[in-house]
């Protein structure tokens, strides 16, 4: 009896971890022909899913016997970042092309998520063809490149072209200055003060919003900037940081601005997007190349044929007018190859062949973003596409990028928290300048940070 | 995990002759083999998806693994810097006091208190009045933590039912996820906690004698000093159990705030889940929120340990 019961209780320990070790190993296609490619699909954004569905089966045909499988993960910027990087954890589920945004490949790198693909690039014929401040976007502080760019976005003011006739203000319009600004908003808000005048994205409820295309839109047109990158230290807050706050603290304070309340919604991009601007309630809004893609064309929920004749496009100006008097940030996507790939030169085969010039122009006119090659920006095909994409993609030689750099999600977030304070009155701008310098060294660490 | 436990029950017959007290050792430890035998499987399973995890979260609060960065493929012992960074964090501090109102005043008070005074006010009323209410108050606890969210964010938020209501009453209508936003998940969680403490007490209740309380009555006790002096002194042992099973079900809230209020605005309604999601997925600090993970767990600790005190009771 004791021999069989010996067996029994061995038999059920193996059988226990039988099933626990083929829980851990599902779905790995590590060793078959397969390049699994993973890429946002949330909401209206299905552009990088079109595009890989439409070239998916001229890969395979290219090359015979492989097989694209892709991995849509359905999720918002955000979380498509931590899914992404939880997959990127395991060799056994790390994809072989990733969506990947610019910003982050520093610290991908750095995590050991991603190949580098000079050997590849530098024997491609396109690759010159790409805009050089793009292919730095995707160059890691090691020098070596870690992605082919995809598209990119720049930031600029939106204007409702019949309130400023209405207020007597001048169409086209040019602003030179934060003054110029300011002082169309308060023309509006004397002649038609039904309309919100001008919106410039604070608080956190609106994320990563509120710092591009408001903080920094404002910071970057004061000379100042976050990160050094020749010495990769943090600045501190100056007087460029504070103007900033001031800036955002007088349209709140004034009732230039939507009210807090409203500004802090977290559904207030989709409601100044879909609702506010369509329905004529704001007048000026500081925000992205993106908006008549992601919001007005044919294809999204409540399309605004009119868009292209209400709505005017202008520079952002720097705060007295000072350089080019021309500021504007981008943001940027690019297609990586992930480390832990077994067939890495067949993942590139699938990046050159999405991100040639034909598909280019395609992925441009699906997604609302701008091109990064400049035979695709010179395309009649892609001028076409929209009104405005030629303003927009010339603006890229005046921009700014985020730093690249892992602690930025943090710091990006006590800036939305800055900029909270002061409109909601909790500060002044001063103080909330001097919160961000102490968050800042504390985040960074005093090394990291500049006379730290 | 219970269906591994249970299997060996057709083994019976095998493991059945009773021992008759004479026993030697080796018989008796070949019984104990052959009884735990069975059980292997699911400590093993145990181990690895219930203490595994919970082992994984103590070594990762001591070290800096992240999602992205230096700390993603090579995470590295960085001894107390996670609980140094956490104590000198502000917005820490402030979460632990968001949290600490929060589980006492909807936990606590709220639901503790409120589901006594149904508990008391049921007692002794007709079936049919039970059962309605009974139902009404088990619906709001059963639906799904993110429906009851969804629910009260409708009703508050800025046009939402109740500010409906108020407008058309030509009444003030404060945007309270805006103004109030902390009392609005307190309240949410009051009204979905408070079915599952008038259980309790219900249970509690009708285990207390009649004939005691009849005595004192007798004996002049007003219905205040019945209650005071015989009922809850005997319920000490359901009340203590309550306290101690709402407090950590509220202390691990997630849901529930983070649809009505994201944490917001700025930080008013940030609990430390919120926090330690925030930290761990938003920011990518893995190890940083381990950390905050097991403070989330001396406070528990710590509210156990007021409630055994508080109430003497004898574990």
């Amino acid at each position: 009896m004791r021999p069989r019961h010996i067996l029994s209780v061995a038999v059920s320990c193996v059988a226990t971890l039988a099933a626990a070790a083929a829980c851990g190993s599902g779905g790995n296609a590590a060793s078959s022909k397969t390049i699994t490619v993973a890429y946002e699909e949330y909401g209206t954004f299905h552009a990088a899913g079109d595009l890989f569905k439409k070239i998916a089966p001229t890969f395979e045909k290219q090359h015979p016997g492989w097989k694209v499988q892709l991995v849509p993960i359905d999720a918002p910027e955000n979380d498509y970042y931590t899914k992404l990087d939880l997959m990127n954890r395991s060799s056994s589920t790390a994809p072989d092309v990733l969506y990947e945004d610019t910003f982050l490949i520093n610290s991908d790198v750095q995590a050991g998520y991603l190949a580098p693909l000079n050997s590849y690039v530098n024997s491609w014929p396109d690759w010159s063809q790409f805009f050089p401040a793009s292919r730095k976007a995707v160059q890691a502080a090691n020098g070596d490149y870690y992605g082919v760019p995809m598209s990119t976005d720049t930031r600029g003011l939106w204007y409702n072209k019949q309130i400023f006739a209405k207020a007597g203000l001048p169409v086209p319009w040019h602003p030179k200055t934060w003054a110029d600004v300011l002082a169309a908003a308060r023309a509006i808000k004397q002649k038609d003060p039904g309309v919100i005048p001008l919106n410039v994205y604070s608080g956190t409820p609106a994320g990563e919003a509120t710092t591009m295309q408001g903080f920094e839109m404002l910071l970057y047109g004061t000379g100042e900037t976050l990160f050094d990158k020749s010495t990769r230290k943090w600045i501190p807050p100056g007087t460029g940081f504070t103007n900033s706050l001031s800036f955002i603290k007088t349209i709140y304070d004034q009732g230039l601005a939507p009210k807090p309340e409203q500004e802090l919604n977290p559904n207030i991009a989709t409601t100044i997007n879909a609702q506010w601007l369509p329905q004529g309630k704001l007048a000026i809004d500081l925000d992205g190349s993106w908006l008549p893609g992601t919001a007005w064309t044919a294809g999204n929920p409540n399309p605004w044929p009119k868009w292209s004749s209400v709505m005017g496009w202008t520079t952002m100006p720097t705060q007295n007018g000072q350089g080019s008097d021309i500021t504007t940030m981008s943001g940027g996507w690019a297609l990586s190859v992930g480390s832990s790939s077994p067939h890495k030169s067949m993942a590139f085969d699938l990046i050159e062949l999405a991100l040639n010039k034909q598909n280019s122009i395609y992925y441009a006119q699906r997604s609302g973003d701008l091109a990064v090659r400049q035979d695709v920006a010179n395309d009649p095909a892609y001028d076409k596409a929209m009104p405005g994409l030629a303003f927009w993609t010339n603006l890229v030689k005046y921009t700014n990028y985020r730093p690249a750099n892992t602690v930025y999600p943090r710091l990006s977030n006590e800036i939305q928290q800055a900029t909270e304070s002061v409109m909601t009155g909790q500060a002044s701008a001063q103080q909330a300048a001097s919160t961000y310098g102490q968050s800042l060294k504390q985040i960074a660490g005093p090394s990291n940070v500049e006379g730290g | 995990m219970a269906a591994g436990v249970s299997t060996p029950a057709g083994r019976k017959p095998l493991a059945a002759p009773p021992a008759t007290g004479r026993g030697s050792a080796r018989p008796r430890a070949g019984r104990t083999a052959r009884r735990l035998g069975p059980l292997v499987p699911a400590v093993v399973l145990m181990l690895i998806f219930l203490a595994g995890p919970i082992l994984w979260c103590v070594y990762a609060a001591f070290t800096n693994a992240a999602l992205t960065g230096a700390g993603a493929t090579n995470a590295s012992f960085v001894g107390l810097a996670n609980f140094r960074q956490m104590f000198g964090d502000p917005a820490f501090r402030d979460s632990v006091v968001t949290t600490v109102i929060f589980v006492v005043g909807s936990a606590v008070i709220g639901q503790n208190g409120l589901g006594l005074l149904m508990a008391l006010l049921m007692r002794g009323r007709n079936r049919i009045f039970r059962t309605v209410i009974g139902t009404v108050a088990v619906a709001a606890w059963v639906v799904p933590e993110i429906v009851a969210a969804f629910v009260w964010y409708a009703y508050l938020n800025d046009q939402g039912t109740l500010n409906s209501v108020l407008k058309a009453l030509h009444l003030p209508h404060p945007s309270w996820l805006y103004v109030y936003p902390l009392l609005a998940v307190t309240v949410a969680n009051i009204w979905r906690g408070t079915a599952f403490s008038m259980l309790v007490f219900s249970a509690a209740i009708s285990d207390v004698p009649p004939e005691l309380m009849e005595a004192a009555s007798v004996d002049g006790a007003n219905a205040f000093q019945r209650l005071r002096r015989v009922m809850l002194p005997l319920m000490k042992r359901s009340i203590m159990t309550n306290l101690m099973l709402i407090t950590l079900q509220t202390l691990s809230v997630f849901t529930l705030v983070f649809a009505m209020t994201g944490g917001g605005p700025g930080t008013k309604s940030e609990t430390l889940p919120i926090y330690m999601y925030q930290e761990a997925f938003k920011f990518y600090q893995l190890g940083y929120g381990a950390a905050v993970a097991l403070v989330l767990l001396l406070i528990g600790a710590i509210f156990s340990l007021i409630y055994v005190r508080a109430l003497k009771v004898e574990m």
